[in-house]
């Protein structure tokens, strides 16, 4: 029993490659797949990396790839758009060592702005694609894709969801087998994606995919269950869990490797089964694959694509059932107590300017009664949707807020752009000193390697005014003079930068200072303090304000609001 | 033997997760087959959370189907109301004992361990299995409280 160990699907996927002899891994943070590269940076065999974004990520695990070694790229499926670039020519090009691409896919957006399927994407690419439905099992596949990458020379996607990744069981974890780097050598035709090299190389590539179909027909973790043959269902991924949980005796066809699909396989399953039903989260990827081999089949209603499925609504797809039971509405996502952003939000939305927003924890200002975010669309886009709303509706129409981590994976660009395209306006900078949405991570403004160590620290000022920004200033978090201080750049019709720097985020720093004590005999319950929408200050069922000490910190955000002294600061 | 399956919700900052990853360990060292889902990663305190914890021979699902909780295990009263739909029918609803440790237990941050002290007595997980998830799940300081207050809720 002492070599089993309760692993996450994220945790095992990674111990699997440790085993498989991975020397490099890069990734950029992001629900549910960040604490890959996380588990990665205990192991000194491994060159562990958050990169400023996915596409960078990508391209420098594939130049390890390139210089030998067997290489690693994780993300969360929005993190696959970003890196689409090189992915779509790495595979025309191959790789040297094995190099396998992690998607997180978040079905039911757990953490995430869109439930995009990226099995689409081994189709579209060209590559294989590997999905486990289980951690033991994502342990043992990724040494598989580690294997199937160099036997075929091609990147492996290699798909989970927030199921799997965030889910533990037990997991067998064994020794580390050392790969013996590989050489690179100067082959144009190979490296080298001109028109004239890579067109014979999407024929390698054309030919490649038929060997890769013909693998896929054999691999035995493709496997048909043959038991009651009246009904046969296909599946992938967790749904396969779902399925021997909910109908434990039917015959299954489950696709582990279901890109290049196994398509002798199928039809074998196809010939044993009288009816057969697909059931896959998502897309209907499988399903339409079936019906273009002319196999008859039941897919699931089109209210299923939306959302994760589980073991009661195989029944419904099975029974050719719409969805009726959506998830139930939980508790409202808000700021942490303490949050430094949350000055900020208040200030913001005293100005009644349009708040650009990006994605991060500062999202959450979007919902009410903070409501003051009014775009969120993808990593970096509230700085370029700031600056065309900036040049149409006036200088003085919109901010753009975006926090450190953020900026550095994508903001950048938007400044320059901004600065090249004489766009005015400001541009709030949220540093916290970490990438806290998932978990807190350190980026390149922290000065802080994805192994803790020191490193060169980004300079966000001088970055800022080397892109071009006309006033660049930072300010400390306290309230009443952030929002004149937003007013004040906002009236200068420049492109400006307001670095709002915190000490610290209370994801790392969970020191508290004492809560506020509230004199109820001055209270005037105008609700205010409420208004700032903490945790841990609310309203009890006779409208009287109270205090949760416990999630309190202390941060006063909410005395700022009281005109009626009904709050006070508890000293120290 | 049939699969166990204990649902754990609350908010964040109240041990949930904690909680459900030393029952998972508990009963693995006792060899049992485990799994155990929550969704992570939305860095907020103050959240709804929610854990499922699924004990066996062999498991397959790793969340519990509608209507399938033998226990839950709620830390807040509107998060209660709002998971119960997943117990059982003839599930054992904790809650009432929570409200009980709630008012017993001093220190809020000890009333995830006592009301694994109540969970104990429902499942045949060996007592040394328990003391060594709590080792290897809690900070050392911290632990002889916590196996104080387990041993509490275990014998109440």
């Amino acid at each position: 029993m002492d070599n089993y160990k309760l692993l996450s699907g994220n945790e095992a996927l990674a111990q699997g490659a440790y085993e498989a002899g991975v020397k490099f891994a890069s990734s950029y943070p992001g629900t549910p797949a960040t604490d890959i590269l996380e588990y990665f940076t205990q192991f000194k065999e491994i060159d562990a990396q958050w990169a400023i974004n996915e596409k960078v990520a990508f391209e420098v695990a594939l130049g390890a790839s390139f210089a030998g070694v067997r290489s690693i790229y994780s993300s969360k499926h929005v993190g696959i758009n970003v890196c689409m670039d090189p992915l779509m020519t790495a595979t025309y090009s191959g790789i040297n060592a094995g190099f396998v691409i992690v998607t997180g896919d978040d079905p039911g957006m757990h953490s995430s702005q869109n439930e995009q399927d990226n099995r689409l994407i081994a189709k579209f690419a060209k590559i294989p694609l590997l999905e486990p439905s289980s951690p033991s099992e994502a342990k043992k596949l990724i040494k598989l894709a580690f294997e199937i990458s160099e036997q075929f020379d091609t990147p492996v996607l290699f798909r989970i969801t927030t199921r799997i990744a965030h889910t533990k069981e037990n997991v067998e974890v064994g020794k580390r087998i050392e790969v013996a780097n590989k050489v690179f050598e100067k082959k144009p035709q190979k490296y080298v994606m001109v028109p004239a090299n890579a067109y014979k190389k999407h024929i390698d590539l054309e030919e490649k995919l038929i060997k890769l179909q013909d693998f896929s027909n054999n691999l035995k973790e493709n496997s048909i269950e043959i038991k009651d043959k009246k009904l046969g269902i296909v599946c992938d991924s967790v749904s396969y869990l779902y399925v021997k949980e909910t109908y434990p005796n039917v015959s299954v066809l489950k696709l582990t490797m279901a890109f290049p699909f196994a398509d002798t396989k199928i039809k074998e399953f196809a010939s044993k089964v009288e009816n057969i039903v697909v059931v896959e989260e998502s897309e209907p990827f499988i399903e339409e694959h079936l019906l273009s081999l002319g196999i008859k089949c039941k897919g699931k209603h089109y209210t299923y694509r939306v959302g994760e499925l589980n073991p009661e609504s195989v029944r419904d797809i099975v029974e050719e059932k719409p969805k009726v039971n959506y998830p139930k509405p939980t508790r409202k996502p808000v700021l942490c107590p303490g949050c430094p952003h949350r000055a900020t939000f208040v200030a913001l939305r005293k100005t009644k300017v349009i708040v650009a927003g990006d994605i991060g924890c500062y999202t959450l200002g979007a919902t009410p009664p903070l409501s003051a975010l009014h775009t969120s669309i993808c990593m970096g886009s509230s700085v370029t949707i700031m600056s065309s709303l900036t040049s149409i509706l006036g200088s003085n129409s919109a901010v753009a807020v975006i926090g450190d981590s953020t900026f550095c994976h994508s903001g950048i660009e938007g400044l320059i752009n901004c600065a090249y395209n004489k766009a005015k306006g400001v541009i709030i900078i949220l540093d916290n000193a970490t990438t806290a949405m998932t978990g807190a991570q350190p980026n390149p403004a922290t000065g802080i390697t994805a192994k803790g160590e020191q490193t060169k620290k980004l300079d966000l000022e001088k970055l800022c005014i080397a892109c071009g920004a006309d006033i660049v200033e930072v300010i400390d978090s306290s309230c009443s003079s952030i929002e004149d201080k937003i007013k004040e750049l906002i009236a200068t019709k420049k492109l400006c930068v307001l670095i709002v720097r915190y000490s610290l985020c209370k994801m790392i720093d969970r020191t508290k200072k004492p809560a506020p004590t509230v004199v109820a005999n001055k209270c005037k319950k105008c609700y205010m303090c409420v208004s700032v929408d903490c945790p841990a200050i609310f309203k009890d069922e006779s409208g009287n304000i109270r205090i949760d000490n416990n999630l309190c910190a202390g941060c006063n955000v909410c005395v700022e609001q009281c005109k009626f002294e009904a709050l006070l600061r508890t000293e120290n | 033997m049939e699969t166990i399956n204990i649902l754990f919700c609350g908010t964040g900052g109240q041990g949930i997760l904690t909680a459900a990853e030393v029952v998972a360990l508990a009963a693995m060292y006792d060899g049992y087959h485990v799994k155990k889902s929550e969704v992570h990663g939305m860095a907020q305190r103050g959240g709804s959370v929610e854990s499922h914890v699924r004990i066996g021979k062999k498991v397959f699902s790793p969340i519990i189907e509608c209507g399938k909780a033998d226990y839950l295990l709620s830390f807040e009263k509107g998060e209660h109301d709002r998971m119960f739909y997943m117990l059982k029918q003839k599930g054992t609803d904790l809650f009432n004992d929570f409200v009980e440790a709630s008012k017993k237990i001093s220190n809020p941050k000890f009333v995830n361990t006592y009301m694994l002290g109540v969970l104990s007595k429902y499942l045949s997980i060996s007592n040394e299995s328990w003391q060594q998830a709590m080792k290897e799940s809690i900070k050392p300081q911290y632990l002889d409280k916590n196996i104080e207050v387990f041993t509490q809720g275990n014998r109440n």
